[in-house]
């Protein structure tokens, strides 16, 4: 449990640390909260000659409100998201998702961007970001880039961010009216990372009818997904006991799932079912 | 004022828990280096060549050291637990020609630092010749396995096995037989610090100083003394704060050799610390038994015998006790009832896996595992409650001492009062009326029993391995200050609060006038350790005897001054008072005539130290019943465990909130036995669960608040009565929660699942159901 030997910079500001990362190119990694990268390295999974210490950066560690969507900056902490009124009321599914990442300690330190950027196919935020169709905003050295959530997680540990690219910002639409959210997840035993996690979205119109709906799902494919089959099942639709319950019958319907030790693909994919509907219980509920 | 069975603070806790305390990583010693160790990748396979130039050439590298060196220089791992007839496999410090499992220490880099260390480990290259490996351990004895020993014509470590009366008889008169096959998982031990070691020559008496995380201090120096070859007298070992051991410190290890042998060859000090993936790696791991069990019964419940086959999975090659754990098995496995015959038999098998030994429980908990089991498969077949078969078979209180069919004698026991405790605490009338509500909503809800027995206070020397006794020694300083000095050395148990608790009420003195010891081989006479529930019972009476010695002396002193006789003098509030209390002295002033020896009794030597070993005449045998409710997620299939009542006797309890402490952590461990833990290792005999990512220990937020009591039969083997609490909630735990949980989903006809009981497994027990 000791990392291979590597050198360590720290990034003074934004600017620097996209100027340190083209000149050290693919031998540097950028260091955040850590949570992710130092136990990589500490089990030799993963060795970079060297950090880039990003950490230290304040000017990407805050939310706010602006026109419509919660802008998160890419350091802010995973208690800071879970313990954020602005994120509670915009966006509650987001703190809920924060709130179950890991312990105390890891939440004090781990950020949003360091999720994203390493994106594990288990992790929390992955669903919601999707179920809430996020901009995961991006300084490089050719400049800012938005990338669609659903274009940013490409596939297991691997995302849309370029070489030299950093995680700037996390943009939110925040939805208005009778909406609700939730997150819930069946968490691996050992790890706390999800088995299944589904963060589910859900606008109602005057008649009560189900006017916009998202289902992200993370934890059961090589990367987190949208559960198309179930939204267009509800959408324009009634919400009932019965109606919920058979369109989450496809919430992951033509997904490949992870089969490991601690779950089968089958047990995943039926997992994903009943935490689809039990999210989308919940959202209704606090769309009221 | 009394101490004895207050719920005393541990003494221990305020440097614990402030962090001012240290542990073997806290040792810096001038000069020292660091140890590094490049490990088996591979289950089983041949070395073919060790490159170590790499690894030479990094800056800061002063040695490294491969198994052809160390083999002819170094003993071998040492083996305490045999059993007549077992094959046995030379193990080296280092592999030499071939490795066995995944882990297994193949070469050492020494360096200036640890990171240095590490990546200079990582630059050895080891070229190897797989080979099949052998993982199952069923598998491994069949005819044509390959043999992992190729000295050994097969993998069968030895078999055991008796039968006491006549089980074939007994299975012909039955009127029912159950028959199961329990598996009882392989599970790590993980203590929270991992083992680590430091060792250095101490110039000029040229002294081998080892410290070490472990749980047995004496019994560690001299194996390592005569493995690296300094005469004992020149050997120490010290053992500061240990965090934890579960039984996996009750060994030694290859590395504790290696540091030894390097502190000599480089006249350095030399550090040894295990990261986690080595602890989940390379230490012990425990349990790894399957055991088919066959219960023979009258109609009305009465048990007529049993057979228990069990195959026993050793690893790659023994540990200290590693043979002799599935042994306890068969010793304690009739539990607590009356089991007239019983055929037990046993077959060790080698298996390309890190070595099976002590884990918290040590071949006791899969005996309670397999009778808890078959007892309610039984009640389940027969239609009775679970209590009801457990009362009709227990002995009555009068049958005591009770010799069992598993060979053993149980001290006392009043196995029926702690089941009543237990049922009425959980309001199991209550419970039941519950369940069938419950049922007729389609949900599913189970309640568990386990009357538990378990063998403790390990134990008379000619049933151990090396020793069974226990050294006190007690000295009452001249300023009448108390130090105690126990072999028992804790590793968080908390016997410096507990012993203090003994010592201080026999002297009527304060607890805080009382200081424990341990874990010093150059100050604490030779002792055998902490392990087997066996502190307090044997350490802590050899501790009471040396005690009765100085109060016997002091008494002497007393009476003489006083003019009265040594019987009349009694122990209290700080004085040694005579008959009436007129006459009455200090103890402090006591002490100092024992000190300033003008004014003794004729013939009566000076001083006040005495060392005792106490050796016990037989085990003690606590007992108890667990009830534990779980709910069903019907569709998840995730359990919940929603009631947990233990009522548990361990004789007198000299400190309830240091044996509570015990049951509570006991229990959790138990409970991950049945719900998380399991250590997986494929095919090809990779480990799959090599980090606390895919190894789940339990979390406090997993259980409900323990509702604890205790009933109180004292033990009539040693003079405090007491029994010993260190392992009896990981007995206890585990198969109420597998019974709650067969409980559960009985109405669907199910007589058994495996542990660990995961959700999936349940999930497709109700999926099954569903289809159907
Ligand atoms: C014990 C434990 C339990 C955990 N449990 C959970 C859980 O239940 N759910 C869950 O979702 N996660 C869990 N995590 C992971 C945790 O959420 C991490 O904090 C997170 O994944 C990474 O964030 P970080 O700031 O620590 O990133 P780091 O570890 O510093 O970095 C992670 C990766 O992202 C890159 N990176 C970091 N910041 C940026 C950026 N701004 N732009 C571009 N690249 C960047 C780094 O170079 C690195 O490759 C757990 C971690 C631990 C240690």
């Amino acid at each position: 449990m000791i990392a291979q030997h590597f050198e360590y910079t720290v990034a003074t500001s934004l600017g620097e640390a996209v100027s340190l990362l083209q000149k050290y190119g693919d031998r540097a990694k950028l260091l955040a909260g850590g949570h992710s990268l130092v136990p990589m390295m500490k089990l030799r999974l993963a060795s970079p000659e060297v950090l880039i210490d990003i950490g230290r950066l304040s000017e990407l560690s805050y939310v706010m409100e602006e026109n419509g969507a919660l802008r998160i900056g890419a350091l802010t902490t995973h208690h800071s998201i879970e313990s954020s009124e602005v994120v509670g009321r915009g966006c509650r599914s987001l703190a809920e998702a924060a709130g179950e990442i890991g312990d105390i300690q890891v939440r004090n330190k781990g950020t949003i961007g360091g999720s994203v950027a390493h994106a594990d196919p288990a992790a929390d935020y992955p669903a919601t970001l999707l179920a809430f169709d996020a901009t995961i905003v991006t300084l490089g050295p050719r400049g800012e880039r938005s990338i669609h959530a659903s274009d940013f997680f490409v596939d297991m540990l691997t995302t849309a961010l370029e070489p030299g690219e950093i995680v700037r910002e996390i943009r939110i639409p925040v939805h208005s009216g009778r909406s609700g959210s939730a997150y819930l997840k069946f968490a691996q035993k050992a790890s706390g990372f999800a088995i299944c996690g589904v963060s589910a979205v859900v606008d109602l119109d005057g008649a009560g009818a189900i006017s916009k709906v998202a289902v992200g799902i993370t934890g059961v494919g090589n990367k987190a997904f949208r559960g198309a089959g179930t939204e267009t099942a509800l959408r324009g639709q009634q919400p009932s006991p019965g109606l919920l319950r058979s369109a989450c019958e496809k919430a992951a319907a033509g997904v490949v799932a992870l089969d490991d030790i601690h779950a089968s693909a089958g047990y995943r994919l039926d997992l994903a079912r009943i935490y689809a509907r039990r999210a989308l219980e919940k959202a209704v509920e606090r769309a009221g | 004022m009394k101490y004895v069975g207050q719920a005393i603070k541990r003494k221990e806790d305020p440097r614990l828990v402030s962090g001012s305390s240290s542990f073997v990583d806290d040792l810096a010693l001038p000069g020292m280096l660091h140890t590094a160790v490049a490990r088996s990748i591979h289950a089983h396979a041949r070395i073919k060549r060790i490159d170590i130039s790499q690894a030479w050439k990094l800056a800061g590298v002063t040695a490294v050291v491969t198994g052809e060196e160390i083999a002819g220089k170094c003993g071998p791992i040492p083996v305490a637990g045999e059993i007549h007839g077992m094959k046995k496999p030379v193990m080296h410090l280092l592999a030499v020609g071939k490795v066995i499992y995944v882990g297994q220490p193949v070469a050492a880099v020494v360096a200036s630092d640890k990171y240095i260390a590490r990546d200079a480990a990582d630059l050895i290259e080891i070229e190897y010749e797989p080979l099949p490996a052998v993982t199952n351990p069923e598998k491994a004895i069949e005819p044509g396995s390959p043999v992992i020993h190729e000295q050994f014509s097969d993998n069968i470590a030895y078999t055991f096995g008796f039968e006491t009366g006549n089980t074939e008889e007994a299975f012909k008169n039955a009127d029912v037989v159950v028959k199961e096959r329990f598996v009882n998982q392989r599970l790590a031990p993980v203590s929270m610090e991992t083992r680590g070691a430091v060792a250095t020559v101490q110039a000029p008496d040229r002294e081998l100083v080892i410290w070490s995380s472990t749980q047995i201090p004496h019994l560690l120096k001299t194996q390592l003394a005569v493995m690296v070859g300094v005469p004992e007298h020149r050997t120490r070992v010290i053992t500061p704060e240990v965090g934890g051991g579960f039984g996996s410190k009750l060994n030694v290890y290859a590395e504790e050799g290696l540091v030894a042998y390097l502190a000599l060859k480089t006249g350095k000090p030399v550090k040894w610390i295990e990261g986690r993936r080595e602890n989940l790696a390379c230490t012990i791991h425990g349990r790894d038994q399957i055991n088919d069990v066959e219960l023979a019964l009258k109609k009305d419940g009465t048990i007529l015998g049993m057979r228990a086959k069990v195959v026993a999975d050793i690893g790659g090659y023994y540990q200290l006790l590693t043979a002799i754990i599935p042994q306890l098995t068969g010793l304690l496995a009739p539990g607590a009832y009356r089991v007239p015959t019983f055929k037990f038999d046993l077959v060790g098998a080698f298996t390309n896996k890190m070595a099976t030994d002590a884990y918290r429980g040590a071949g006791r908990p899969e005996a309670t595992y397999l009778i808890e089991r078959i007892v309610d498969c039984a009640a389940q077949k027969l239609k009775m409650d679970p209590a009801e078969i457990r009362r009709k078979n227990f002995p009555q209180p009068s049958e005591f001492p009770f010799a069992t069919s598993g060979g053993v004698v149980y001290d006392s026991a009043n196995y029926e009062k702690a089941l009543d405790k237990a049922l009425q605490l959980a309001d199991y009338a209550g419970l039941r009326k519950k369940q069938a509500e419950m049922r007729a909503q389609g949900k599913y809800m189970g309640i568990g029993l386990s009357s538990y027995v378990e063998i403790c206070a390990m134990g008379p020397s000619v049933a151990m391995p090396a020793g069974g006794w226990e050294s006190g020694s007690v000295r009452i300083e001249p300023t009448g200050k108390v130090t105690v000095l126990t072999g028992a050395s804790p590793h968080g148990q908390g016997q410096e609060t507990s012993f203090s608790q003994i010592v201080a009420d026999e002297f009527g003195i304060g607890i805080d006038d009382v200081f424990v010891q341990h874990g010093d081989t150059a100050r604490i006479p030779y002792g055998i350790g902490t392990f087997g529930s066996r502190a307090t019972a044997v350490g802590g009476t050899a501790i009471y005897m040396a005690v009765q010695d100085l109060k016997a002396k002091l008494a002497g002193i007393a009476a003489h001054i006083l003019q009265s006789s040594p019987d009349k003098i009694v122990f209290e509030d700080g004085k040694l008072i005579a008959g009436d209390a007129d006459k009455s002295m200090t103890f402090g002033a006591a002490v100092t005539q024992a000190y300033i020896a003008r004014n003794l009794p004729p013939g009566m030597e000076p001083g006040l130290d005495r060392t005792r070993f106490f050796e016990p005449s037989n085990f003690t045998f606590p007992f108890g019943t667990h009830v534990c409710v779980v709910e069903i997620d019907e569709e998840t299939g995730e359990p919940k465990i929603t009631k947990y009542v233990a009522v548990d006797d361990c004789g007198n309890v000299i400190n309830p909130l240091l044996a509570e402490g015990q049951i509570h952590g006991g229990i959790v461990q138990g409970v991950a036995q049945a719900l998380y833990e399991e250590v997986v290792y494929d095919e090809n005999g990779q480990l799959l669960t090599g980090s606390l990512m895919d190894y789940a220990l339990p979390r406090a937020h997993d259980l409900p608040m323990l509702e604890l009591d205790r009933t109180v039969t004292p033990s009539p083997v040693n003079p405090m009565g007491v029994k010993g609490v260190g392992e009896a909630g990981t007995i206890g735990s585990t198969p109420a929660v597998v019974n709650a949980i067969v409980d559960a989903l009985s109405p669907l006809g199910v007589t058994h699942i495996d542990m660990p009981v995961r959700p999936e497994k349940i999930w497709k027990i109700l999926k099954g159901r569903k289809a159907s």
